[in-house]
């Protein structure tokens, strides 16, 4: 690890942070000169989002000039992935293994049923194959053919492709087959989308390799489309700052390296939140904290350990669309509000995983569903006010219409009453929830019960209670702002770069120069990114880990390298010293080492990491003062256990800092309900958080 | 027994099935070998403290042994009665495959749950070992004629009395096995996973009491023989019969017939095998736990939403005839056991499409082919590259079935060519699919594959447990069969198959010759000339079916429909 003083262009001026969901675009403005932010919640425009985008930046800073940097955290990749609404690609490869996109890793999409088929986003038709072969060790076998590569090339574009992927066999071994045939489709098809393998993930594996260049070619026109309407609009409205996008790593990179590798968006909304959440949690005392975020469909779980998020090194967006970029973890079950409640033949009571989402949504909302959800049991048991909803666009619950779905799909076979068989589907759907967080942290090593909750998005906050009893937790703490979270992720988000490179040997004959010589290289590309961005940054990071094993293992285990750094020069580890960091890294990880094992050093990662100055959470404290009760706004009959409470409703962001609520309450806000059970109460702290804990 | 509320039910499903789900991963995560880290050839549960039936078992392991767990389990109860002193902190060992099923290389652990004095059940687990003695590394011998060919035997011991690890037990496997520090690394992850399962369900019931969990046990095994008696009320009462063939024993070349008769009378199903040939010389005999299980994994394929426990096959008898090589007596070769089994699902499905078209789809490839490799690099180390390869899966009632599956018994991937290029003096010249491979159908079959390796270093042997290379997967509901499995190998004077076509051992290669396996397809699901003429002429263009292949199938249609 390195730190070096900023030298970043001095900065004064306003940070946004962007994030535009589904129904609403989220906007989070800081002013750097007087650490005060500001936030936004506008109706998102489509398809043009730039609209609403440049609207709720306008709620806060009518002159863009004002603005220094403008973040964006992302879904347009992920949608564009999972709708299959990217370009029209085209793959040249290595001959005889034009189907490696298509044969997968021999997986199927569900283990039990044997149904189910699958298209890659490059049909067959369009993967053309090239005579050119690498061994394993580097070693060309067969040179490219320039001229098939030529043609194939012609092909691709009279086919219409907008992209083209040059996928060759062993190129993380040796680039040379791919870079010799990207210039030739370069030469004779100008075309700002071409790329190859081992440029955008020198790493070994195939599939996995092929799929994510594949992948990204597939993105690049789009995203870079849509990126480009969205910093047009903001140049014309006079902002002469940086645009830079959140990666699925949780950190940010230049607009225009977005373009070029748009792969690593494919996360890039959920990631911000998650970077947010955490220092949130940081900053208000809980470095480890566990993230639910409550959506329609689904319930998305994330870890952040010593205010450390965790990164997976792939993911896939669907069945066989596999993106290999270090991401950051989240766990997604099929329980959100939309989540259907059903009872089997067995007559077991089960959440989801069919969901009525937000459209039609819960049987309240009147737009057509009529089964029971799980949003719906919140409203006939009291806890969703029917007359004021959340969101927006209704104005009214049909709580009567809800409570008929309840009886008749859930009620009656279970020989349940109304609030009885409400109760039961949010027990089932609290225990899915906090098992899933229960996995997350358990398959990480983690005791979950030494975490703090962070519910964030729209319907977390009423679960908190539940998972909080549900997991063994202490206490949850809800943001200030827990709907635009993401946004202010955006603002908080370091800037960081990965890099990866297959090594492939044993430990004890690794190459300690030519380590050194990837070390550097990798040091110097993220260093220069770092300076060709105009953020400004407190220190400088950069990581080195190896990908190591015993031999004959496919497991490898992350092995962080102790590595100087002096005056900008990387001094590689010795043999030994990489062994010995093995042997600590896997005794940690599994508890004993092998006798006589053979380690063999598998992939170098590296990560060159911006620091962000970090705001001051004070500024989005309360100002209110006065007595709790002020915020009081109403009396309602809220059911938990077997009874019905009055419970008080208050506004919670008219709550002055150290008021304690002591539960039942509800307190509510703009796009969230926060549900205080009878035996917790909510204490408003010094951030504005409410932290729910158990009565004194 | 206590009462459980519905509630409390769902809630502790939840919670059994995620210790039964942790303690997969665990061992996922630790295990050394290939073969259960990332193909997950390995299962985890929970099972009742008197039948040793299956409560709850993991979601995320091999599917045949969802089914042949409690078998294990059941040994092991016989056994712990013989020796009459069953402690907390005993941890029974085996892989007897007659006993428990599958085949020696499956290493199993069952231990005893003890709370407040009483056993209140046992957990179990099952790995797949790289090696466990025999003739042939890997234990993948085609050739074998009884178990102590295939491997070293061993019964049901105790690995650990009252907490204590027994040494000399860890000492005779170590010495059994050629690649002991694998095998030490599987015995530790598996340790780890059934003490993980110990404590989860420690505090499992030190939060709901012993006494709810039981019930809520008991509880959901009646839930699931509910369910499946529901299904089956939904089908017509009837007899349906289907019979399909095994190429050959590997010893002599006689195809062995596999039949069955599926009758389903109310809420009840019979699935009768009578008829299917005897034991066999060759290792393509299963034993009975192995059979039942098997039925188990169709009918789960046939019902997904059922859950994971004994109660599914109360409903449900399964006959098998003595002496049948379904119900093979030690010490009768079992290691070739997935190709029996994957034939017995395909004609499950066979028979069940005539019953009920909508629940199943056509025959999938119907083979693992284990194909190994193996030699001496020039420093003298030896080499043995081992995988098993994928074929298309049959067409559902839905959509075409999946191009490059795997095996329905199985949720194992297939290890990255490049990974196996970096390790082995291998060259694949082909990893493509395989077209005109796929059976005809309304909604066709999934495409096989072609794999052609070559031989970079001088001096490899070549061995291969195959099947279906003379019976083709069949389709269903008037779809068309697959392609047949086709391998092939090269010597000085061309190229060559072998004589039992899809099982073959130890032949000599040479450096720059190859051998290429063409996997079957999958059958077709719905009559050929119901495929509208747009969808083979999409096939046509991407290759998957020659324009000759397309018209001799579907007809001249095709030609004048765009895409």
């Amino acid at each position: 690890m390195t730190g070096k003083p900023a030298t970043g262009k001095p900065e004064t001026g306003k940070m946004v942070g962007v994030d535009v969901g589904g129904t609403f675009t989220d906007v989070f403005i800081l002013d750097e000169s007087t650490g005060r932010a500001e936030v936004a919640k506008v109706p998102t425009t489509r398809p043009d989002q730039s609209g609403g985008f440049l609207a709720g930046i306008g709620r806060h800073e009518s002159d863009l000039s004002r603005i220094a940097t403008v973040v964006h955290g992302t879904t347009a990749g992920t949608n564009a992935l999972l709708e299959r609404k990217g370009a029209r690609i085209g793959v040249i490869t290595t001959a005889g293994l034009g189907d490696v996109l298509e044969m997968r890793r021999r997986d199927r999409p569900r283990t039990w049923g044997l149904r189910g088929d699958f298209e890659p986003v490059v049909p067959r038709d369009l993967r053309l194959e090239v005579p050119e072969r690498t061994l394993a060790d580097g070693t060309v076998r067969t040179p490219v053919d320039l001229d098939a590569v030529r043609a194939a090339a012609a092909r691709l574009r009279d086919a219409g492709c907008l992209a083209v992927a040059v996928l060759f066999a062993n190129a993380y071994a040796n680039p040379e087959n791919e870079a010799r045939a990207v210039a030739a489709v370069r030469e004779m098809w100008p075309n700002p989308h071409v790329s190859c393998s081992s440029e955008i993930l020198p790493e070994i594996r195939e599939f996995e390799r092929f799929s994510t260049t594949a992948l990204n070619a597939y993105l690049q026109p789009e995203v870079a489309g849509y990126l480009d309407r969205l910093e047009t609009a903001l140049r014309d409205g006079g902002f002469g700052g940086e645009f830079m996008i959140v990666q699925s790593n949780g950190g940010v990179m230049s607009a225009q390296t977005a373009c070029a590798v748009p792969v690593r968006t494919a996360l890039s909304g959920p990631a911000a939140g998650v970077i947010a959440a955490g220092y949130i949690a940081q900053m208000a005392g809980y470095p480890d904290v566990i993230t639910g975020d409550v959506g329609g469909t689904s319930f998305d779980v994330s870890l952040v350990a010593g205010g450390q998020s965790m990164l997976s090194p792939q993911t896939s967006i669907d069945f066989g669309m596999t993106i290999r970029q270090p991401m950051i973890e989240i766990a997604t079950i099929g329980a959100g509000g939309g989540s259907i409640a059903w009872v089997d033949k067995g007559g077991l009571l089960n959440i989801g995983p069919q969901s009525a989402g937000s459209d039609p949504g819960p049987v309240a909302y009147g737009r057509g569903n009529t089964r029971p959800t799980v949003t719906d049991a919140n409203i006939v048991l009291g806890r969703i006010d029917p007359d004021s909803p959340i969101g927006g666009t209704l104005t009214r619950l049909d709580t009567e219409a809800a409570a008929r779905a309840i009886d008749l799909h859930v009620g009656a076979p279970l020989g349940l009453d109304t609030l009885a068989a409400a109760e039961a589907i949010l027990r089932v759907a609290n225990s899915r929830m906090a098992g899933a967080i229960r996995l997350v942290s358990i398959e990480r090593g983690f005791d979950p019960k030494r975490f703090a909750f962070m519910p964030f998005g729209g319907g977390g906050a009423l679960h908190a209670g539940a998972i909080l009893a549900e997991v063994g937790l202490a206490r949850a703490i809800v943001p200030r702002y827990p709907g635009v979270t993401s946004a202010m992720g955006c603002v908080i988000a370091d800037m960081r770069q990965d890099f990866v490179q297959t090594v492939n040997a044993a430990a004890d004959q690794v190459d300690e120069a030519a380590l050194g010589v990837l070390m550097q290289r990798h040091m110097g590309q993220g260093m220069a990114m770092l300076d060709a961005a105009r953020a400004r940054f407190e220190a400088r990071d950069t990581v080195f880990e190896l990908d190591m094993s015993y031999a004959g293992q496919t497991h490898t285990v992350a092995v962080p390298l102790p590595v100087e750094i002096a005056a900008g020069v990387v001094t590689p580890p010795t043999r030994a010293e990489i062994a010995e960091a093995f042997d600590r890294a896997y005794h940690a990880a599994y508890g004993r080492l092998l006798k006589n094992g053979l380690r063999r050093v598998i992939n170098l990662r590296s990560a060159v990491i911006g620091r962000r100055p970090k705001f001051d959470l004070a500024s989005l404290a309360p100002t209110a003062t006065g007595p709790a009760e002020a915020a009081r706004r109403a009396t309602r009959r809220v059911h938990f256990g077997d009874s019905w409470h009055d419970t008080g409703i208050y506004a919670r962001l008219d709550l002055p800092v150290g008021a304690v609520i002591a539960g039942p309450a509800i307190l509510e806000q703009m796009d969230t309900t926060i549900l205080i059970e009878p035996h917790l109460q909510g204490t408003v702290d010094r951030f504005g958080n409410i932290i729910i804990e158990g009565k004194p | 027994m206590t009462e459980i509320d519905p509630i409390t039910l769902a809630v502790l499903a939840g919670r059994m099935e995620q210790i039964a789900d942790e303690m997969d991963a665990t061992l996922f995560r630790s295990a050394f070998n290939p073969i259960i880290a990332e193909a997950h050839d390995a299962s985890h549960g929970l099972y009742h403290a008197q039948t040793g039936d299956t409560l709850v078992q993991g979601k995320s392991g091999l599917p045949i042994f969802v089914g042949v767990m409690a078998f294990a389990v059941k040994a092991v109860i016989e056994k712990a009665a013989a020796d009459g002193d069953l402690a907390d902190g005993d941890i029974y060992i085996f892989n007897d495959a007659h006993i428990g099923g599958t085949h020696l290389s499956d290493m199993r652990l069952v231990r005893p749950y003890f709370r407040d004095g009483r056993l209140f059940c046992y957990l179990a687990s099952v790995g797949h070992w790289h090696d466990v003695g025999g003739a042939v590394p890997g234990n993948y011998n085609p050739a074998a004629t009884d178990a102590f060919q295939e491997a070293f035997v061993l019964p049901p011991v105790r690995i650990a009395r009252g907490g204590i690890m027994q040494q000399d037990i860890v000492d005779i496997l170590m010495r059994n096995t050629r690649l002991p520090q694998s095998a030490q690394g599987d015995l530790n992850g598996q340790l780890n996973a059934l003490d993980l399962g110990v404590r989860r369900l420690d505090a499992l019931l030190d939060e709901y009491g012993a006494e709810t969990v039981a019930a809520a046990l008991t509880a959901l095994g009646t839930r699931a023989e509910t369910l499946m008696r529901a299904e089956l009320e939904a089908l017509p009462d009837g007899r349906w019969e289907a019979e399909d063939y095994l190429d050959n024993d590997g010893i002599s070349d006689a195809a062995l017939p596999i039949r069955v008769a599926l009758e389903i009378r109310g809420d009840r199903m019979t699935l009768d095998f009578t008829g299917t040939a005897p034991v066999t010389a060759g290792p393509v005999n299963i034993a009975l736990p192995t059979a039942v299980a098997t039925a188990y994994v169709a009918i789960k394929h046939m019902f997904p939403g059922l859950p994971a426990n004994a109660g599914v096959m109360r409903p449900i008898d399964v006959v098998v005839p003595e002496g049948s090589l379904l119900s093979a007596a030690f010490p009768a070769p079992v290691g070739g056991y997935t190709e029996t089994i994957l034939r017995m699902i395909d004609v499950i499905f066979s028979a069940a499409a005539q019953a009920a078209p909508d629940r199943v789809v056509a025959n999938a490839y119907g083979t693992i082919n284990a194909l190994s490799l193996s030699g001496k690099r020039a420093n003298g180390q030896p080499w043995v590259m081992f995988s098993f390869f994928g074929g298309g899966h049959g067409g559902s009632p839905e959509t075409d079935g999946l191009n490059h599956g795997n095996a329905p018994i199985s949720t194992a991937t297939i290890p990255p060519l490049e990974i196996l290029e970096a390790a082995y003096p291998v060259m694949f010249r082909k990893w493509a699919l395989r077209p005109d491979s796929a059976g005809a159908g309304a909604h066709r079959g999934g495409l096989g594959a072609v794999y052609e390796i070559e031989l970079l270093e001088e001096n490899a042997r070549a061995f291969l447990f195959g099947e279906r290379g003379r019976f083709a997967p069949q389709g269903v509901a008037g779809g068309g069969a697959a392609a047949m499995n086709r391998f092939v190998y090269e010597q000085d004077d061309g190229w060559h198959a072998p004589p039992l076509v899809s099982k073959m051992v130890g032949i000599a290669l040479k450096k720059g010759q190859s051998v290429r396996l063409e996997t079957p397809g999958g059958g077709g699901y719905g009559a050929p000339h119901d495929r509208p003429a747009q969808a083979v002429a999409r096939d046509v263009a991407k290759g998957y079916l020659s324009a000759d292949a397309a018209t001799a199938t579907y007809g001249d249609a095709w030609r004048e429909a765009g895409q």
